[in-house]
């Protein structure tokens, strides 16, 4: 019965994606055992059903405080992590573990940390050429050193440095190889993973602007992460906030930033440091109490309520669904 | 107009190396009122934090004051004693790092620290030094102190310990608090939160604060005066107004252009082409003429001078220079 269920849903999926998304996840959940002594642990839900789409060449921006599990979203849709639980689809098809290298071709990851996801005994030209090499793609290796010179000249970087190793390359120009490195397989989906953050501000407008020109080049899909909202903002299509594993609000970019309706959204966003002055001046800040709860002692039902200023009894006895307010804004709250 | 209390007078701070000389601050000049707020910001490295070590004379080896003055309430702080420094670091000039850790003892408890800092910097002892922390505690926003006191480093979020820091910082009720990117590791709400906590302590202690950052948003929302730093120089100074509406360096224009707006865009960013400068291979001109898009003959053989604008507004450009020599033209064609 079970199984009639899953598949029709799967046909449905399969249908609609062929026109539309790139990307659908559903329900997922990722689970991490947590030691909490010599006999104890208790499940971290990193991620705790989660579910939504990427259109193609659209950019899906994601944001939330640092454990809130953005990181994790990636891994688990990436299925560099086996989920707890959900589906993944990539261009209508569900990814499972004999298809998934097959797949991942496809999908790419771009990392926070120019320094130390790029191996230090590897010249440039190897760490862009390692993916060719495993995907087994253009065939000789004159073709693969060609497509290596082709990702490397698209990125800024110039033939003669391509013999360097990477530490020999400031933060900016290692993040251009680790995107070079990204694309040289000539994926379709991109997930950033906060790979602007460790950027200085002039530097890191360089990479944005590589990753939108990429984007129309290529007409590229990404699931943009980071905890800045001002960035996510500028690349992003829509926006979904996560708050301690789960979605709780998403929405088209300008409609969360000018009408954020979860109240946690509306703390981060007023939270936001503007860097104009007097509009810095006119604005009001929504303080929140508090820190955090611990990942492993999730409040029940909402799992804001206990920092959030319109908690009522109803909050901590279900969890709020999140539900459409119009206009594909999707809202977990009940009371906003 | 406040009191200038701390006066930097061509201050020059460098590291020698054994790849050479690093000039990791170079000849700058600044000045802080009382009761005010004075944002640094800068990209990485361009010399904020050693200028903040360099007025407390923390910096680590091999790095030396080589030149200038610091002027606080009038008496030089290049020419004191370590003896009288001890006395200056905590009791009159506090500082808080971006990383409480690094700052706090782990294995002792936040009370057993913050007792020590006020015992000190005061006379305050036994049950007057915890009533002291636990007052302080409570100052600083935290909730419950006396069972907090009890608590270690470790068991506090890092909101709290950035907290604790503060409350530490104004064991003594200091004249200058300096911030070097004290919210960088923390979430945006828990950022708001402290940048609200030092805003008001700055009112209610009438302290002046340095706040180090590389942040404009956070220089935008917090501060009355700002100095513009770009490889251990200083490009432009302030009133945030100023900096913000009427820069009046390249670099500095540069950088408001290069950060995202409140708004999803199509249109690209403007970046500032190239990479910081090599500080030990300084070039002869203006630090930013190899990365500035109006660069002139002159920006590339001469340092240019500092020139006031008007008011309290200071930029190193040439091309301030160049307007000032065509005004004058006009006003000799004029005539
Ligand atoms: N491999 C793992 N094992 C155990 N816990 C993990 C693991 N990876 C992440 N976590 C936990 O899952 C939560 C979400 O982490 P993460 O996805 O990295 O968050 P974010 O990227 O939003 O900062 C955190 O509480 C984190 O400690
Ligand atoms: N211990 C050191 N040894 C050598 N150079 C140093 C040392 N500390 C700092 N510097 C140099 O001083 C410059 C300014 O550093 P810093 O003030 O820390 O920059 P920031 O503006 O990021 O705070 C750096 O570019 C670095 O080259
Ligand atoms: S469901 Fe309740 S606790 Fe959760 S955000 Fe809404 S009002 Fe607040
Ligand atoms: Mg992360
Ligand atoms: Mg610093």
């Amino acid at each position: 019965m079970n199984e009639m269920n899953n598949m029709t849903t799967a046909t449905a999926a399969t249908d609609q994606t062929k026109t539309d998304n790139i990307l659908e996840v559903k329900g997922l959940k990722q689970y991490f055992k947590v030691k909490t002594g010599f006999f104890s642990s208790l499940p971290l839900k990193a991620v705790d059903d989660v579910s939504f789409e990427i259109k193609r060449g659209e950019t899906l921006g994601l944001v939330g405080e640092s454990g809130c599990g953005k990181t994790t979203v990636g891994r688990s849709l990436m299925h560099l992590y086996t989920p707890t639980a959900g589906e993944v689809y990539f261009d209508g098809q569900k990814i499972d573990k004999s298809n998934i290298t097959e797949l991942r071709r496809n999908m790419q990851m771009v990392f926070q940390d120019p320094y130390s996801s790029l191996n230090p005994r590897m010249t440039v030209e190897d760490i862009v050429r390692e993916p060719l090499d495993v995907h087994k793609l253009y065939g000789s290796k004159k073709e693969r050193s060609e497509r290596v010179a082709e990702m490397l000249s698209l990125v800024g970087i110039s033939s003669e440095q391509a013999s360097r190793y990477a530490h020999e390359f400031s933060g900016g120009q290692r993040q251009r190889i680790g995107i070079a490195r990204a694309l040289a397989i000539d994926p379709r989906f991109i997930v950033c993973d906060e790979s602007v953050s460790a950027l200085d501000v002039s530097i890191q407008a360089q990479i944005l602007n590589m990753f939108k020109e990429l984007q129309a080049k290529f007409h590229l899909s990404y699931l943009f992460i980071a905890h800045d909202i001002l960035v996510v903002t500028y690349m992003s299509d829509r926006i979904a906030v996560m708050y301690l594993g789960k979605l709780i609000e998403m929405a088209d970019t300008m409609e969360i930033n000018n009408n954020p309706v979860h109240p946690y959204t509306q703390a981060l966003f007023s939270a936001v440091p503007i860097p104009d002055p007097r509009t810095a001046r006119a604005s009001k800040r929504i303080m929140l109490e508090g820190d955090v709860p611990s990942p492993l002692r999730v409040p029940s039902g909402c799992a804001f309520r206990t920092r959030c200023p319109y908690v009522t009894a109803q909050c901590s006895e279900a969890t709020p669904p999140l539900t459409d307010r119009g206009n594909g804004h999707l809202v977990a709250c009940w009371n906003k | 107009m406040a009191e200038k209390i701390l006066q930097v007078k061509d201050l020059q701070t460098s590291f020698f190396t054994d790849a050479g000389e690093v000039r990791a601050v170079n000849s700058i000049s600044f000045d802080l009122e009382a009761g005010k707020v004075l944002g640094i910001v800068g990209e990485s490295g361009s010399g904020k934090s050693v200028t903040a070590y360099s007025i407390l004379q923390i910096l680590s080896f091999p790095g030396k004051v080589i030149g200038g003055q610091i002027l606080f309430h009038g008496k030089d702080l290049l020419t004191c004693s370590e003896r009288e420094m001890q006395e200056i670091r905590g009791d009159k000039i506090s500082i808080i790092f971006q990383d409480p850790m690094t700052s706090l003892n782990p294995v002792y408890s936040v009370g057993n620290q913050i007792v020590e800092a006020i015992r000190l910097h005061t006379d305050r002892r036994g049950k007057e030094a915890r009533d002291r922390a636990i007052e302080l505690l409570d100052l600083v926003g935290i909730n419950d102190p006396e069972r907090r006191i009890r608590q270690y480093p470790h068991e506090l979020s890092g909101g709290m310990r950035q907290r604790v820091m503060i409350a530490m910082a104004l064991a003594c009720e200091p004249d200058i608090l300096i911030a070097d990117e004290p919210t960088t590791a923390l979430d945006v709400t828990i950022q708001a939160q402290i940048l609200e906590l030092i805003n008001e302590l700055q009112r209610k202690l009438n302290m002046a604060v340095i706040m180090i950052t590389h942040d404009l948003g956070i220089i935008a929302d917090i501060c009355d005066d700002i100095i513009v730093m770009y490889a251990g120089s200083v490009c432009e100074r302030g009133s945030t107004d100023d900096i913000f509406y009427d820069s009046r360096h390249e670099y500095t224009k540069g950088l408001l252009a290069s950060i995202p707006k409140r708004e999803k865009s199509e249109e690209l960013l403007t970046p500032i082409a190239g990479t910081p400068l090599d500080l030990l291979n300084m070039p002869a001109g203006c630090p930013f003429a190899p990365r500035c898009d109006a660069c002139m003959k002159i920006c590339l053989s001469e340092r240019p001078p500092e020139r006031l604008i008007g008011g309290q507004h200071y930029a190193s450009c040439w091309i301030n220079d160049l307007h000032e020599l065509q005004k004058q033209q006009q006003e000799l064609e004029a005539e």
